[in-house]
């Protein structure tokens, strides 16, 4: 590793120790809890799609916690905030393209 | 052509990184950006597949469920001990850094234990893909056989999807086990895939799954040959990058196919 890398991993590493430990205990413990509240929705008997929503948005919440803290993404410069996570949802909201070709399928009874 | 001259060599220039961050981490960000694509193709299929089909399968009892959610506290409890890991590593702590990653490789190994019963249990009561063997002597569920039957698809895009998820886990177990242990794991892995080729059944997936670890083994040893080094906090920061993605994926493999699919009785 030359110089410039190497000052940058001790910045970097800088960084990690002013974060206290006990904001990642919370955070493991905010997602056992989430975890639990979803199993729990799994033994109720909702309609799908309203089952699927709630599942989704706490998953979203879930990841969330995960890339901005244990991933350290919330410490990172903007720069890099905004052009992964926005490449990110960009793309993988590119793939419901389909979606609608699959409802066609159901609608038309295609077997 | 361009008139201006560059001038080289120059010693002690800092050129500021586009990302505030140093490159080996800008990588691995990269490449977890293409896998994440890789993953959202096959929860797309697996969503385009349950959509478009009305009669969907929901095989998942309880024991099911049960099981999937120890495998995921294992897992969200292996990313707190990989970030207390990275902590340990910046903090210049090399035994408690070892002990973390231990512990994140631990869990891991327990979470494809249950996976891998899991499947094992499944293919038994005869959800199953064409590509795996028959169980001979085992009692299929007649509720399997017609899932296998009638929808394909699901058990296709099922095994396909988690499959896929606990190559990545399996693969990040010997990620960390290098990182931590360097050439020591070399010989840990050759065991462990004599143990898990030679303790399953000829008929398992597993069987011939546990190859992966025998090329894994083999990679690792070319690169550790070819560049033997002290990992740093760098590479242990990296290292849990990739560890926590597996995590995040499963965070929505769970809820979408296994909670979306209870059937309890």
């Amino acid at each position: 590793m030359d110089a410039v890398q190497t000052a940058i991993v001790e910045r970097v590493a800088e960084q990690h120790r002013h974060h206290a430990k006990g904001q990642f205990f919370w955070v493991w413990g905010a997602l056992l809890v989430i975890t639990a509240i979803e199993v729990y929705l799994g033994y109720q008997n909702m309609q799908p799609v309203r089952m699927l929503s709630i599942l989704m948005g706490l998953s979203i919440i879930k990841a969330a916690l995960i890339i901005a803290y244990f991933m350290h993404m919330k410490f990172e410069v903007t720069r890099m905030r905004w052009l992964t996570m926005a490449s990110l949802v960009f793309c993988l909201a590119m793939m419901c393209v389909f979606f609608p070709d699959a409802f066609r399928i159901l609608h038309l009874a295609v077997r | 052509m361009s008139d201006v001259a560059v001038q080289h060599g120059l010693t002690g220039a800092y050129e500021p990184s586009l990302f505030g961050t140093y490159s080996k981490k800008i990588g691995m960000w990269l490449f977890l950006l293409s896998d994440s694509l890789t993953f959202g193709a096959l929860l797309y299929a697996y969503s385009y597949g349950r959509i478009s089909n009305p009669s969907w399968p929901t095989p998942f009892h309880s024991s099911s469920i049960i099981n999937a959610t120890f495998m995921t506290a294992f897992l969200l409890t292996s990313s707190l001990t990989m970030v207390l890991a990275v902590r340990a590593s910046v903090d210049h702590k090399p035994k408690q850094q070892m002990w973390f990653l231990l512990a994140t490789m631990l869990c891991g190994t327990a979470f494809v234990v249950l996976h891998g019963r899991e499947w094992s249990h499944l293919i038994s009561e005869g959800l199953s893909l064409p590509v795996f063997p028959s169980v001979p002597g085992a009692e299929a569920s007649p509720e399997f056989v017609n899932v296998t039957r009638d929808v394909p698809q699901f058990p296709a895009t099922f095994f396909g999807l988690t499959g896929m998820h606990m190559l990545h886990v399996t693969l990040g177990v010997i990620y960390l086990g290098v990182i931590a242990f360097r050439k020591k794991f070399i010989p840990v892995l050759l065991l462990l895939w004599l143990v898990a080729w030679l303790g399953t059944p000829a008929y398992s997936p597993f069987h011939y799954g546990a190859h992966v670890l025998l090329v894994a083994a083999i990679v690792c040893t070319v690169i550790l040959w070819l560049k033997p080094k002290l990992y740093d906090s760098s590479d242990v920061e990296v290292a849990g990058l990739y560890w926590h993605f597996v995590d995040l994926v499963w965070m929505f493999i769970f809820p979408l196919v296994y909670l979306m699919s209870t059937r309890i009785l």
